[in-house]
C-alpha cells in the first residue's frame, strides 16, 4: 500500500493511464465513466438552473412581463424535466456512486463495466433528445405529463420528451442493476455486509427502487405515446379510459423517485458525519436498514400526490397513514446522525459544513412532508407554493447539499488535488443562505394561497416573491463557485495526499487518484466500518491534515 | 488465478492478461464469480421486465373489472386456434433452448447448434403467425383509431345486450400494446440467439463456459412466460363450451 504523503506526479493513475478523447469515450473504467457523468450532469444542471432563474425573474413582478403564459408553462416543465430526469436522479449514484462503490468494497470495477458505459451513452442520447425537444418548441404539461391534457389536448412535443425520459430511465435501471450485482458479488475478502460503508447501503437501497420503479414509468410513457399516436383511449375519459390510472402508474415510480434522489445523499452524509466527528456512526445497523425501509415504504405511499384527484376517502386515509410511516426511518437517520455528533471531536471543514446544511434543510423538508401527509392540510395547500417549497427543500436542499458535501470530501481522491478550503466554506454558507432565502418565503406564499404554475399573481404576494427571486440569485452564485474553484484546483490546487481527512474506508487506502484497477494489491478487510477510534489512537500525531 | 489478477492490477495488459482462460474478464477473480454476477444481473433485469409488463397487467385488470362484458365480447373475436398454435410454438422453443444449453454442457456441438437454429426458426414462426393475426384484425377494423368498428356484437351470456364499442376499443388497445411489446421482446430475443448461434459456431462455448447461452435461455423463458399469461387473459377469458 502506498503511504507517501506527497504523491509523485508521474505515478500511473486512472487519469494519466491513457490520453485522448477516444480513450475516454470507449473507457470501461468506472472512475472515468463517473467523470463523463460529472461533465454531462453538470451541463444539464446549468440548463435546468437557467430555466429556474427565468421562472424567478418572471415572478419578480405580479404581471406577466418577461414571458406570457404559454412560455411560462414550458419554462417550468422543462425546468422540472431536466432537473428530475437529467440531474437529480442520476447525480449522486452516477457520479459519486460510480466512482466510489467499487473502491469502497475493494473491487477492481463494477460487475458490468461495459453496461456502465452503455448507461452513460443512454443518458447522453436521452439528453440530446431533451435538448432537441427544448430547442424545437418544448413541452407545456408540467413534468408530470398528466392525461388527458398530455395525450389529447396539448400540441407540444410530448412524445419526444417522453422518449427522452424513457431512454434516461433505462440508463438509470442499468446503473441500479450494476450496483446491486457489484455489491452482492464483488466485495473484497473480509468486506462483510455489516462492514460496508453506509454510502454503499444507501446506494443498494436506491438501486432497488431504480430497478423496480423505473420500468413502471417506462411503460406508462409508452402508453401515453401510444395513446397520443393512435388515440387508444386508455387514459382518455371521453373514450372510456381513466385518467386516474395514469396518475397511479406515474406516481408509483415518481414518488419513489424522490428516494432515488435523497437516499444516496443520505449515504454521503453518513460518511461525512462519521469522519468529521471522528466517531463510529451511532446505530450503524439502524442507519443501514432504514435505507432499505425507506426504499420499501417508498413504494407504498404514491397516492398522497392524488388526495384531491378523486380517489376514495378510505384509500386516502391509508395512504396518509403510510406516508407518516416513511417519517420513521427518515427520523432514525437524522437522530442517529445527531447522536453521532454528540461528544464527537467535530471539525468544521467544508464537507462538514455541507453536511450540517443538509441536516437543517432535510429536517425542514421532511417535517413539512409530514404536514402534507395530513389529509386536512394537504387539501388546503395542494398545488400551492407550500408543496413547491417542501419538495425543493428535499430535492434541492437535501440532495445538493449531500452531493456537494461529497464532491468536496472526495475531490482529493477524484482529482488528486485539494480544493481551496476558504472558498469552499464560503460557498457552503452562500448556498445555505441563498437556499433559505429562495424557498422559505415560498412556504408562506403557499400557506396564504399562492398556487403554483401561474405566471401572474395578486400584488400582495410581491414582497415574498421578490425575496425568493433575490435568494435564487444568491443561490445561483453559490452553485457557480464550486464549479469554478474545482476547475481551478485541477491545475493549481495543492497535490492531495492519499488520505487528507485521515478517514476510514478503503477508498482512502489507495492512492489519490487511484490506479486504473483501484488497488495495487487486492485489499483484505479486517476492521469494522468507521473505526475512527482505532485510527485516532494509532496516528495521534498525524491528525492535523492538509488545508 | 492470482497471477492473472496481479497482472491486471498493474494495468499493463490489455493483451491477454489471462492466458489460461480467455473468457474470464479482468475484474473478476475467478470464473465462478463472473458466472454468478452474470446470472444475478440477468435475474435482476428480468425483475425489471416483470415490473415493465406489470404496468400493463395492472391496466388490463382494472379495465377487465370495469368493462367485464365488453372485454368478454372483444376477447371472443380473437383467433383462438392461432393463439393456441403460438402457445405450442413457444413452449417447443423453450425446450429447444434447454437442449442447446444441454448440448453445450455435454460438448455435443451438433445438438447445440441444431437446437439454436430450431429456436430461431420457432421464434420466426411465432412472429409469422402473429402477423397473420394482426392482418386479420386490420381487415375486421378491430384496430383502435378512426376506422375502429365494433357494432352489434352481443355480450356473451347476455344475448339482448351489445358491447360498447369504446370499451371494446380499450380491450384491443391493450391487446395490441401487450402483444406488440411481447413481439418486440421476441425480435430482440431472436437477435440475441442469432448472436449466440454465431458464437457457438465459432466454438466459444465449452462445458466450462457457456454463460451467454444460459443468459439467453433465461431471457427466452421469460418472454415465453409472459405469453403464457397473455394467452389466457386475452384469448380465453370468455370461452364457455
Amino acid at each position: 500500500m502506498a503511504t507517501a504523503n506527497n504523491p509523485q506526479p508521474e505515478r500511473t493513475n486512472y487519469l494519466n493511464a491513457s490520453y485522448g478523447p477516444w480513450s475516454w469515450l470507449t473507457t470501461t473504467d468506472h472512475k472515468r465513466i463517473a467523470l463523463l457523468y460529472l461533465l454531462s450532469i453538470t451541463f444539464f444542471f446549468f440548463i435546468g438552473g437557467f430555466f429556474a432563474l427565468l421562472i424567478r425573474l418572471e415572478l419578480l413582478t405580479p404581471q406577466g412581463d418577461l414571458v406570457q403564459a404559454d412560455t411560462y408553462n414550458k419554462l417550468f416543465t422543462m425546468h422540472g424535466m431536466v432537473m428530475v430526469f437529467f440531474f437529480l436522479i442520476p447525480v449522486v449514484p452516477a457520479v459519486l456512486g460510480n466512482f466510489l462503490i467499487p473502491i469502497m468494497i475493494g473491487a477492481k470495477d463494477l460487475a458490468f463495466p461495459r453496461i456502465n458505459l452503455l448507461s452513460w451513452y443512454l443518458y447522453v442520447v436521452g439528453g440530446i433528445l431533451i435538448l432537441h425537444c427544448m430547442l424545437t418548441g418544448g413541452v407545456d404539461t408540467g413534468w408530470t405529463f398528466y392525461t388527458p391534457f398530455s395525450t389529447a389536448y396539448t400540441n407540444t412535443k410530448i412524445i419526444e420528451a417522453g422518449l427522452a425520459a424513457f431512454v434516461a430511465g433505462f440508463s438509470s435501471i442499468f446503473t441500479g442493476l450494476n450496483f446491486i450485482v457489484t455489491i452482492h458479488r464483488m466485495r473484497a475478502p473480509g468486506m462483510t455486509w455489516s462492514r460496508m460503508p453506509l454510502f454503499v447501503w444507501a446506494h443498494y437501497a436506491t438501486s432497488i427502487i431504480q430497478i423496480l420503479g423505473t420500468p413502471v414509468v417506462a411503460i406508462t410513457i409508452v402508453l401515453v405515446a401510444a395513446e397520443r399516436l393512435f388515440h387508444l383511449g386508455i387514459f382518455d375519459p371521453k373514450l372510456g379510459g381513466d385518467p386516474l390510472l395514469f396518475q397511479h402508474l406515474f406516481w408509483f415510480y415518481s414518488h419513489p423517485a424522490v428516494y432515488i434522489m435523497i437516499l444516496p445523499s443520505m449515504g454521503v452524509i453518513s460518511e461525512l458525519i462519521a469522519c468529521f466527528s471522528r466517531k463510529r456512526i451511532f446505530g450503524y445497523n439502524f442507519v443501514a436498514l432504514s435505507s432499505i425501509a425507506i426504499a420499501v415504504l417508498g413504494f407504498l405511499v404514491w397516492a398522497h400526490h392524488m388526495f384531491v384527484a378523486g380517489i376514495s376517502v378510505y384509500a386516502a386515509l391509508i395512504f396518509s397513514f403510510l406516508t407518516y410511516f416513511v417519517g420513521v426511518p427518515s427520523a432514525i437517520k437524522v437522530f442517529n446522525w445527531t447522536a453521532t455528533l454528540y461528544k464527537g471531536s467535530i471539525r468544521y471543514d467544508a464537507p462538514m459544513l455541507y453536511a450540517f446544511g443538509f441536516l437543517g434543510l432535510f429536517t425542514i423538508g421532511g417535517l413539512t412532508g409530514l404536514f402534507l401527509a395530513c389529509l386536512g392540510i394537504n387539501v388546503h395547500v395542494t398545488d400551492t407554493y407550500f408543496v413547491v417549497a417542501h419538495f425543493h427543500y428535499i430535492m434541492v436542499g437535501g440532495v445538493l447539499m449531500g452531493y456537494l458535501g461529497g464532491m468536496h470530501f472526495w475531490w482529493p481522491k477524484i482529482s488528486g488535488r485539494m480544493y481551496p478550503e476558504g472558498w469552499a466554506r464560503l460557498s457552503a454558507l452562500i448556498i445555505f443562505i441563498g437556499f433559505n432565502l429562495t424557498f422559505f418565503p415560498q412556504f408562506i406564499l403557499g400557506y396564504v394561497g399562492m398556487p403554483r404554475r401561474y405566471y401572474q399573481y395578486p400584488p400582495e404576494f410581491q414582497v415574498l416573491n421578490v425575496l425568493s427571486t433575490a435568494g435564487s440569485t444568491v443561490l445561483g452564485i453559490g452553485y457557480l463557485l464550486p464549479m469554478l474553484y474545482f476547475l481551478w484546483s485541477m491545475r493549481y490546487g495543492k497535490p492531495a495526499p492519499d488520505n487528507p481527512w485521515n478517514a476510514a474506508g478503503l477508498e482512502w487506502k489507495t492512492t489519490s487518484p487511484p490506479p486504473t484497477f483501484n488497488f495495487d494489491e487486492e485489499p483484505v478487510v479486517t476492521w469494522e466500518a468507521y473505526n475512527y477510534e482505532e485510527i485516532d489512537t494509532e496516528h495521534k500525531e498525524e491528525v492535523p491534515v492538509a488545508r | 488465478m492470482h497471477d492473472s489478477s496481479t497482472a491486471a492490477v498493474h494495468g499493463e495488459a490489455q493483451s491477454e492478461p489471462h492466458g489460461h482462460n480467455p473468457a474470464l474478464l479482468h475484474h473478476f477473480a475467478e470464473p465462478q464469480q463472473q458466472r454468478d454476477a452474470a446470472s444475478l444481473g440477468m435475474w435482476i433485469f428480468l425483475a425489471t421486465e416483470v415490473m415493465f409488463f406489470g404496468g400493463l397487467f395492472c391496466a388490463y385488470l382494472i379495465y377487465r373489472l370495469k368493462y367485464f362484458g365488453d372485454f368478454g365480447a372483444a376477447s371472443k373475436t380473437l383467433a383462438l386456434n392461432l393463439g393456441a398454435t403460438n402457445t405450442a410454438v413457444l413452449i417447443c422453443s423453450s425446450l429447444t433452448v434447454v437442449l442447446a444449453i444441454y448440448g453445450a454442457q455435454r460438448a455435443k456441438r451438433a445438438l447445440m447448434l441444431g437446437s439454436l437454429v430450431l429456436t430461431i426458426i420457432l421464434g420466426f414462426a411465432f412472429l409469422g403467425i402473429k402477423t397473420v393475426e394482426y392482418k386479420e384484425k386490420f381487415e375486421k377494423h378491430h384496430v383502435p383509431g378512426a376506422s375502429f368498428q365494433f357494432e352489434n356484437v352481443p355480450i356473451p351470456g347476455h344475448p339482448d345486450q351489445y358491447a360498447n364499442a369504446r370499451h371494446a376499443q380499450i380491450f384491443f388497445s391493450l391487446y395490441f400494446v401487450m402483444t406488440g411489446l411481447h413481439a418486440l421482446h421476441m425480435i430482440i430475443g431472436i437477435g440475441f440467439f442469432v448472436w449466440l448461434l454465431i458464437a457457438a459456431w465459432k466454438g466459444r462455448f465449452t462445458p466450462d463456459y457457456y454463460t451467454p447461452l444460459e443468459m439467453g435461455g433465461l431471457y427466452w423463458h421469460f418472454v415465453d412466460i409472459v405469453w403464457i399469461y397473455l394467452f389466457p387473459l386475452l384469448y380465453l377469458i370468455d370461452r364457455h363450451p
